[in-house]
């Protein structure tokens, strides 16, 4: 395991109580607003002491309150990437870069200078004052300085929250490149459906300080019952793989050998990909369905139905190209006569998979 | 517009004065500055308290109760005394007037730079791997200069008018503790004392004023350099 982590803490009126590891790759901390994903990771870089508890990175102890061991923030060798970025105002993009570099000083390992300037593209701003930079630049060069200090964890805590939707599509990718070149494992938090189902390796759920559920990433987010975002951030991940471009400006991706069309993507072929398909895009029929104008239809067996007390049902598919997650009414469910074993065609528009949903795929 | 030798000491020993009062009290006002902004700790509002009480008591009460404790027979002064020591009527002394008076004035406006700073600056440093001292000197330091130098030219400002604690403590000894305000006010006691008392004022008027130009410019070229033009 690269984190072991086991917390008690109490704040005011709320009560944490975690116990997780993070293997290598992205863990993503994933929870409504005040599941206590924050401090959980300021209890990791260490800007609050927890009550009890024990955190261990890669072969460090970091924090063993019952041995009375609590290492200082700045002896921990963490990045952290933060919402707001935090980038030092008296000091230009180049020596904001340049901070944790030289503090980290005889540390050896971790990308140099150059590579993270290309790979982030700030070669540009390297002169400029962080007021002068647009939110999405800033965030780059944030996630540039938490590298260059040489981390053995990256910590990001909703680094996207901030930013409008255009910013996010630029930021993502480059969380998703780190997490492909493995160079450091990454907690990081969320409460987007869509960025978890992009980057993560795995994935904890927490609700109301506690551990939800935690596993790889497909796994959980094709179980309905534990998704904090609700109905409406559900979706289930699809690994898919670049087959070819047709004239008419789809691309065709071959899922299990099963063929998604997509309206048009630059990736080439062979280019292996992450599909997120939203539940709510999803249309159930018990036959093949014929003289339909969605492209994308997939034989499967329903796994398991959930209903609550409201109208929806949340279905989940098991096809060829993986587990689907399908929201219909509950009328829809008893006309149809659906349940656990029924095979099933779940059909999904072309154009209902949005293209902030189709990302790099996980290296795991 | 010449000074008599008498007036250039006046003037020499107050800038004297004043130069040591805000040089030796400035990273003590930082550090109380820093304390007040953001420890939390047993007896701050004492701490709090007894920094601004010079800026309330009258000035003269300030003199009498630093003569009492530092003059050669008080507690503090007698143990300075056997050390070599003595504040009482010496230009040291009117230092340590002037340095008490203005005390508060640099306190007050380094303290509400240093609450200016956001916390999670400091947070992001640690995480980079500075320690405490480093996140100070690289991070909080350059952040409060400007708090810093006015603090600092108030104080200057400030040490240079003490008169009342002044004159209570260490008298009004040409030469020796007769500072600018008490050489005007001396001149203004004797007949034909108005001509030398009318130059020093003007004198007064001038350093104030570039003292105030000075931290403008110095305020204004540290901003500049936090804006990133």
């Amino acid at each position: 395991m690269t984190l072991a982590i086991q917390l008690r803490h109490r704040v005011g009126g709320f009560d944490l109580n975690v116990v997780f590891d993070a293997p290598p790759g992205v863990t993503v901390l994933f929870g409504r607003s005040g599941s206590g994903k924050t401090t959980v990771v300021n209890a990791v870089a260490g800007l609050i002491r927890p009550d009890s508890g024990h955190i261990r990175l890669l072969d460090r102890v970091l924090v063993d309150t019952a041995r009375g061991i609590d290492v200082p923030t700045h002896r921990r060798r963490l990045g952290y990437v933060f919402q707001e970025g935090r980038l030092f105002p008296h000091l230009t993009v180049r020596q904001n870069l340049a901070y944790g570099r030289w503090f980290a000083g005889r540390a050896r390992g971790g990308p140099d200078t150059d590579r993270v300037i290309e790979m982030l593209g700030l070669g540009g701003l390297l002169a400029r004052r962080p007021q002068t930079l647009s939110g999405g630049e800033k965030q780059r060069v944030a996630i540039g300085r938490a590298l260059l200090a040489r981390p053995q964890l990256l910590l990001a805590d909703e680094p996207l929250a901030a930013l409008d939707e255009p910013r996010k599509a630029e930021i993502l990718p480059y969380f998703e490149r780190l997490r492909d070149a493995a160079e450091v494992p990454i907690l990081y938090v969320s409460h987007s459906a869509a960025e978890v189902a992009r980057l993560a390796t795995t994935v904890v759920v927490l609700e109301a300080g506690r551990v939800a559920r935690q596993g790889r990433a497909a796994e959980v987010l094709s179980d309905a019952s534990v998704l904090p975002a609700g109905v409406r951030g559900a979706g289930a991940v699809l690994d898919a793989r670049v087959r070819r471009h047709h004239a008419d400006g789809l691309t065709e991706l071959d899922a299990g050998g099963v063929a998604l069309f997509l309206p048009g993507l630059t990736h080439g072929p062979g280019a292996a990909l992450r599909v997120r398909i939203a539940a709510h895009e999803v249309i159930l029929a018990r036959g093949k369905p014929e003289g339909l104008s969605a492209l994308n239809i997939l034989p499967g067996r329903i796994v398991s139905i959930r209903q609550g007390s409201g109208p929806g049902a949340m279905i989940v598919i098991d096809t060829p190209a993986g587990r689907l997650l399908a929201r219909v009414t509950r009328r829809s469910v008893q006309a149809l006569e659906l349940s656990e074993g029924v095979t099933c065609h779940a059909i999904v528009k072309s154009v209902g998979i949005a293209p902030e949903d189709v990302g790099a795929p996980g290296a795991v | 517009m010449g000074l008599g030798p008498e007036e250039w000491q006046a003037v020499a020993l107050s800038l004297r004065v004043a130069f040591w009062a805000t040089a030796l009290s400035l990273p003590l006002a930082v550090f109380v500055a820093y304390a007040l902004a953001r420890w939390h700790f047993a007896g701050k509002q004492l701490i709090n308290g007894l920094v601004h009480l010079p800026l309330i008591l009258p000035p003269v009460v300030t003199g009498y109760l630093l003569l009492l404790t530092f003059g050669t027979r008080g507690p503090v002064g007698s143990v300075l005394q056997d050390i070599g020591i003595v504040l009482a009527f010496r230009w040291t002394g009117a230092a340590l007037a002037a340095a008490i008076m203005a005390f508060p004035l640099m306190v007050r406006a380094i303290r509400l730079s240093i609450e200016a700073v956001d916390p999670g600056l400091e947070q992001a440093a640690a995480t980079l791997g500075a320690s405490r001292a480093w996140v100070f000197a690289t991070v909080t330091l350059p952040l409060i200069l400007p708090g810093i130098i006015a603090g600092t030219v108030l104080a200057f400002a400030k040490a240079m008018g003490e008169f009342g604690a002044t004159i209570t403590f260490v008298s009004n000894i040409p030469g020796q503790t007769q500072t600018l305000p008490s050489a005007i006010y001396a001149f203004l006691q004797v007949p034909g004392g108005e001509a030398p008392a009318l130059r020093l004022v003007i004198v007064s008027v001038a350093v104030a004023m570039s003292a105030l130009v000075l931290s403008e410019v110095l305020a204004r070229r540290v901003a500049r350099g936090l804006a990133g033009a």
